[in-house]
């Protein structure tokens, strides 16, 4: 009965690891279980609402929640036409205000039918559209921790105004800068060009790893979890990367060098859709592996509360805690990985012919 | 795919973007370029002290052979002079003890000049006492020999016959 059991949960666990697959039926039975005390609940009804706090957790919301209602009211901004600003807390529970609400998933929704704009309908010529441009948590997330990154790193260029030698945080902080400079930019970029791709390298290397670090407190601001910051990380090093080539990395775009001519006919697309591949894949990396992480996590502090047993409790906290300690690695291996790549395109953009 | 795209926020696409683009430019202007020319600054400090450190090394291994080379000339010009002198000291000798010869032969020959001298004059007078002992003995043999008229009869017949024999 035991092995039965386990072999449903590590079931359970390999599902939400396939996070990309399709949602569960959390959404057909959800709010049945306010109804009912957690140890009332099937099963199944457990196994959803589980899920349910594991999306609610992964995803964006319009207010800043830390727990069940202690936060505040985030700015909601929306553009249907004409200019709409209010408090997010005029449409949270409920509520509506100037035709707008926000739903059980927690999605903003138009009470006078219009559709929200998104990535499949943007362009489908659909009318009544608005936009969403609502200073969301992650949008605040993002606020708080470039407002963060600007005070320390401005505070550690200070120190260095009184004396060459690093004090304080830049003690700390002064090897990543210097590694990031001499192991990752200077061998894949090249010591005459590194210079101009640093301030990105090094902005890119520290949002990331710092947005990683927030996401894995338990406050739920996971912000590299979403694919839309991630596409906009990855937007930036294809511009970056587009705009700053020499006429070497176009030639070897488009006529490669030193191939036959029908290899060069047959490279070309190839090469123009690497174009695209190298960000892209920067893109699902950082967007998978901390989703994964995220996922992983919740899912064995969810174990817990399927088992209900002090077993369960002690094997799968002690797992939970292995897991967040390899997830702490993880946030700086993404970020170096992220910027490591960057460069290595860089250094690939502005590669001389040899 | 449906998924991520529909979950895909438009919204928070955009200002990801704006606010990563004005850090990407506040930190460059108030962070990064200061505090990697810091850093760049005090690399070159470093390797400059480091360079100007080997170079005052070199300076003292030069000085340090040159005050060796010093030494060594200063202890052979020494052994040359030991050399020169004990040579001097040699010669000084050797010539004394030529002067001393040449004056002792001189005081010899002097010497023996002197010897010669006497002995010539002690023998003259030896001669000359010679001489008169002679006389005066045979004065004294003649006045015996010649006492009686017999006696110088036969000197006188004795010289006759040596005179005769002759």
């Amino acid at each position: 009965m035991v092995l039965k059991k386990l072999s449903l949960f590590v079931l359970l666990i390999v599902a939400n690891l396939s996070f990309a697959s399709e949602p569960t039926n959390a959404h057909s039975e959800e709010h049945h279980g306010e109804e009912k005390s957690w140890s009332e609940k099937t099963q199944e009804e457990k196994k959803s609402y589980i899920d349910q706090v594991k999306e609610h957790h992964l995803k964006d919301s319009y207010n800043f929640e830390i727990t069940h209602g202690v936060g505040f009211s985030l700015p909601v901004i929306i553009w249907d036409g004409e200019l709409k600003i209010f408090s997010s807390s005029k449409v949270m529970h409920g509520h509506s205000h100037a035709g707008y609400t926000v739903d059980h998933h927690g999605n903003l929704v138009s009470t006078e039918g219009k559709t929200k704009a998104k990535m499949t309908n943007l362009f489908s010529g659909e009318e009544d559209l608005f936009f969403d441009f609502s200073i969301t948590k992650n949008v605040f997330v993002v606020l708080v921790m470039s407002l963060f990154l600007v005070l320390l790193f401005g505070a550690m260029a200070k120190k260095y105004r009184k004396s060459q030698n690093p004090s304080g945080s830049a003690k700390f902080l002064e090897p990543i800068v210097v590694y990031i400079r001499d192991e990752i930019a200077r061998p894949n970029i090249g010591e005459h060009k590194y210079k101009r791709y640093m301030s990105f390298l090094l902005t890119v290397f520290f949002f990331v790893w710092f947005l990683n670090l927030a996401g894995m407190t338990p406050l739920g601001i996971g912000v590299t979890n979403n694919i839309a910051v991630t596409f906009s990380l990855a937007l930036v090093v294809f511009l970056i990367t587009t705009f700053t080539a020499n006429k070497n990395y176009w030639s070897h775009i488009f006529w490669m060098p030193g191939v036959p001519m029908p290899m060069r006919i047959m490279l070309a697309p190839i090469e123009l859709l690497g174009m695209f591949v190298k960000p892209f894949s920067l893109m699902i990396r950082l967007y998978a592996n901390m989703t994964a992480g995220h996922v992983v996590v919740m899912s064995l502090i969810g174990l817990i509360f399927l088992f209900q047993n002090w077993f369960a409790a002690g094997a799968f906290s002690s797992l939970t805690l292995v897991l967040s300690i390899l997830e702490l690695l993880v946030a700086a291996l993404q970020a170096y990985i992220f910027t490591m790549l960057a460069a290595l395109y860089f250094g690939a953009a502005v590669e001389e012919h040899h | 795919m449906e998924k991520l795209l529909n979950d895909f926020s438009i919204g928070l696409f955009l200002w990801q973007t704006i606010i990563f683009v004005a850090l990407i430019f506040l930190l460059r202007k108030f962070a990064w370029k200061p505090i990697l020319k810091a850093v760049n600054d005090r690399e070159e400090n470093i390797a400059n002290a480091l360079n100007s450190a080997e170079e005052a090394k070199k300076e003292m291994e030069n000085l340090k052979s040159s005050n060796e080379k010093l030494l060594i000339e200063a202890r052979e010009e020494r052994d040359a002079m030991l050399k020169e002198a004990r040579e001097i000291k040699a010669q000084i000798i050797d010539e004394a003890k030529g002067q001393a010869k040449v004056e002792a032969d001189k005081m010899v020959a002097a010497a023996k000049e002197v010897i010669k001298n006497e002995k010539k004059a002690a023998l003259n007078e030896l001669k000359n006492q010679v001489a008169s002992l002679s006389i005066d003995i045979a004065e004294k043999v003649v006045k015996q020999k010649l006492s009686t008229d017999d006696k110088q009869k036969e000197l006188v017949n004795g010289l006759v016959e040596e005179v005769s024999l002759n």
